[in-house]
């Protein structure tokens, strides 16, 4: 199983938990996971078009899935995913 | 109301007045209310005028803080030449609502520290004290 662990934001739409046990052999299929058993959490993290939302940022260990497969990145039963929000401002 | 260990406030504040006049960010760990340690991250924006915190700076601080039994509890940039109050952009790219967030402002000769609570686009300021007992 993958270790996924999850941001504040996220935790709601996931039970209230800060990572999670995951089965699946890729990304796609391990958010689909979470989603199965917390319905919410899918908005959340996958745009209408099944894509990441730009506010999201997933990474297989230490590599961000967007410069890998995205979301058809392959997962291995030891991997840990860490799903983190984008966070940008500024004064303009 | 939010806390700070005096040595995590001068970090976050001496690396603002370093990236000047670029605007500089950085992440808040702690717990609840209290923050623990405060990481300084690159800009990748590189910008006067916006931030985008390095995602690759997140995921440290994330790991970081799971390792210390903490949370990211929010995140601090600075206001090289505008108030120490959050931007249209910075509301509308809040990107937790439990989350506190720290402006510093240059604006004036002395820094200004402020924090801030962001909830469905309402700002609602909140005391940020700073304590004498050392955490980093």
């Amino acid at each position: 199983m993958a270790h996924v662990r999850l941001p504040t934001v996220l935790r709601p739409s996931a039970g209230g938990n800060s990572s999670l046990e995951v089965n699946g052999e890729s990304i796609r299929e391990i958010l689909e996971a979470i989603s199965s058993k917390y319905p919410q959490f899918v908005s959340q993290v996958l745009t209408e078009d099944g894509e990441l939302h730009k506010f999201v940022n997933v990474y297989l260990n230490d590599d961000d899935v967007r410069y890998l497969e995205k979301l058809e990145t392959k997962v291995g039963t030891d991997d840990r995913i860490s799903i983190l929000p984008a966070v940008a401002g500024g004064m303009e | 109301m939010i806390t700070m260990d005096v040595v995590a406030y001068e970090k976050m504040v001496a690396s603002c007045l370093r990236k000047y006049p670029l605007e500089a960010c950085g992440i808040l760990l702690g717990t609840l209310h209290r923050v623990t340690r405060v990481e300084p991250a690159t800009n990748i924006e590189n910008s006067a005028r916006i931030y985008t915190i390095d995602p690759k700076a997140m995921l440290f601080a994330d790991r970081l803080a799971e390792e210390l039994k903490a949370e990211i509890i929010g995140v601090y940039h600075s206001h090289t030449h505008s108030e120490a109050f959050p931007s249209p952009t910075d509301v509308s790219q809040v990107p937790d609502p439990t989350w506190y967030y720290v402006l510093v402002s240059f604006k004036r000769a002395i820094p200004e520290v402020r924090a801030y609570e962001i909830v469905d686009g309402k700002i609602t300021e909140t005391p940020l004290v700073v304590e004498s007992s050392k955490s980093q």
